[in-house]
């Protein structure tokens, strides 16, 4: 069994099914996945509905176990119940419902959950949980009633009850997709801060292909195999196979793309409006 | 109509009823209750009703709040007050309607069973409005320990009811909306009889039944992700501690009972 110590997850030769129901046939997910994730990187995992996204970020912290290859957190094998703990507390999960995963009544509360759980001395506990809700930006809000704030914000709390635990890596599963234009803003600058300052590694799952321009690379995944990987530029550029697969390119990329078909001649490398209109601005001169 | 349930709401507030250790208040509430009961006549009534307002005075809770609770229970307030008035004897006879009389002393009666109920509920209204879920809960849990010796689950039922009061706003608001949906597509939850209209509530019951089991579900997954494994090994990040506010609290409600008890004993 070899690891790479500096991917801190890596799937080797994943494979997952779900059992079909009453006696219809096994669904699979991941016959031959392999994948790695290197310590501190900020990565990106696009894919249509049904692609497997959420179910590989169950297997990033043992919520799902694989029917056949292994995944390493850290080092530890995830199929192993006596490092169960330890994987997940090195993996913090954020899922997509802020709803559903805010157990407390009152924010410090619900931030303070995970530490208590991992049995962390009551002043270490109230240290991290300041230290978690001001890394937020919700500091401020640490006594008020969960049900009362905005989704962006709730979700920022449930991002701080994920860092109170001091883990290596967040896995976020499509954590804007119920968010307004300002809480998916808000949620990706605290994400792309903890990644920056705290070297957290991030896998952020989503639909959203700007977000997905934000980050160091971009896995494509299509029918349970990467169908693509590297560089968001890398990746974006092939507008064609991201076609295929029926998703789409950033906007600003897309734009480019369909003007290229009327004959343009665009490099397809921009991801957010500015790159664009430069690009475009340097074309009308030329 | 679903906005007005105040159940489990709670007020945060730095005042001394704030800050007293919800084991305290979970004690003296009931103390408070039965002493309550000891309470018989205008002196005594009296004595609890300055108590109580000081109390509401000292934990900033506005009084309209308390009031806007009891809304719900004027019925159960009007019925029993009925009940005293005609079944009670002795007492000079007021008004005769047929064979049910009004008599002084069910008046008397009548009044100071509202005014017990009123006191009742503002009383534990004062422990729910002032303690955080989480922390009567961690109190409920402290107070119960001693159970776990014969194998009751302490912890488990503590983390039920806090999760339960965590959802009733979430679920408040779900069944809203839901409500909403079916009547943007005609269902009518106003009119006909009140079977017509317990059948209406049937369509929104189920799916507000399967998204309380799908939200169960998320919940416990995410709870898992956070390394719950329950009670076992846990520890509080705001650990329960007598202070000296609790002293005092426990001081002025022996002189409470004392003087309730005082003033029963001479008939007052």
């Amino acid at each position: 069994m070899e690891e790479n110590m500096k991917d801190i997850i890596s799937a080797q030769k994943l494979a997952f099914r779900y059992q079909g129901l009453d006696g219809a046939p096994d669904v699979v997910v991941f016959e031959n996945l392999n994948l790695s994730i290197k310590e501190g990187s900020f990565t990106a995992v696009l894919g249509t509905n049904g692609c497997g996204k959420s179910t590989l970020a169950k297997h990033f912290n043992s919520i799902l176990l694989p029917s056949g290859g292994k995944v390493y957190v850290c080092g530890l094998d995830t199929s192993d119940p006596d490092r169960l703990m330890a994987v997940r507390r090195n993996v913090g999960m954020v899922f997509q419902n802020p709803d559903n995963q805010i157990v407390a009544n009152v924010v410090e509360e619900d931030v303070a959950f995970g530490p208590e759980n991992l049995g962390v001395a009551s002043p270490e506990i109230r240290r991290r949980v300041d230290v978690a809700l001001k890394q937020v930006g919700m500091y401020e809000y640490r006594e008020h009633a969960p049900h009362l704030l905005s989704g962006g914000q709730k979700q920022r709390i449930a991002i701080a009850g994920v860092i109170a635990m001091e883990p290596r890596c967040i896995v976020l599963d499509e954590p804007t997709a119920m968010l307004d234009p300002q809480g998916r803003k808000d949620v990706m600058d605290t994400v792309k801060r903890l990644n920056q300052e705290k070297g957290i590694t991030v896998i952020l799952i989503t639909h959203h292909m700007d977000e997905a321009a934000q980050a160091d690379r971009v896995v494509v995944l299509n029918k349970g195999t990467v169908a693509a990987d590297g560089t968001p530029r890398e990746v974006f550029s092939q507008v064609k196979l991201l076609h295929q697969i029926g998703l789409a390119a950033p906007d600003s990329v897309e734009l480019c793309w369909e003007l290229n078909q009327q004959g343009f001649d665009l490099p397809l490398t921009m991801l957010n409006p500015k790159e664009c209109a430069q690009a475009l601005c340097d074309w009308l001169k030329a | 109509m679903l906005k007005d349930i105040t159940l489990g709401q709670f007020f945060p507030g730095k005042s001394p009823i704030h800050r007293m250790d919800p084991r305290t208040k979970l004690i003296l509430t009931v103390v408070y209750i039965v002493t309550l009961f000891l309470a018989t006549n205008w002196f005594s009534y009296g004595l609890m009703m300055a108590f109580l307002v000081l109390c509401i005075k000292i934990s900033t809770i506005p009084p309209k709040s308390i009031v806007r609770g009891m809304k719900p229970l004027v019925f159960i307030l009007v019925f029993t007050a009925i009940l005293n008035l005609f079944y009670s004897d002795g007492g000079v006879e007021l008004v005769r309607i047929g064979s049910l009389a009004i008599t002084t002393e069910g008046l008397k009666r009548a009044f100071f069973m509202i005014w017990r109920i009123l006191m009742l509920i503002s009383g534990t209204f004062l422990l729910t409005y002032t303690t955080s879920p989480i922390s009567l809960t961690d109190g409920l849990e402290s107070l119960m320990n001693p159970l776990k010796k014969l194998h009751v689950p302490v912890h488990e039922l503590a983390m039920m009811m806090s999760i339960a009061l965590r959802f009733i706003p979430t679920l408040i608001e779900e069944t809203d909306k839901i409500m909403n949906a079916q009547k943007a597509r005609g269902a009518d939850f106003e009119t006909g009889s009140i079977i017509d209209r317990a059948k209406a509530l049937v369509p929104v019951l189920v799916p507000l039944f399967i998204s309380a089991f799908r939200r169960a579900d998320e919940l416990a997954t995410a709870m898992e992700c956070r390394c719950y494994q329950g009670g076992e090994g846990r520890t509080k990040m705001k650990l329960l501690r007598f202070s000296r506010v609790d002293i005092r609290a426990f001081e002025v409600c022996t002189c409470l009972v004392a003087g309730v008890v005082t003033l029963a004993a001479f008939g007052l």
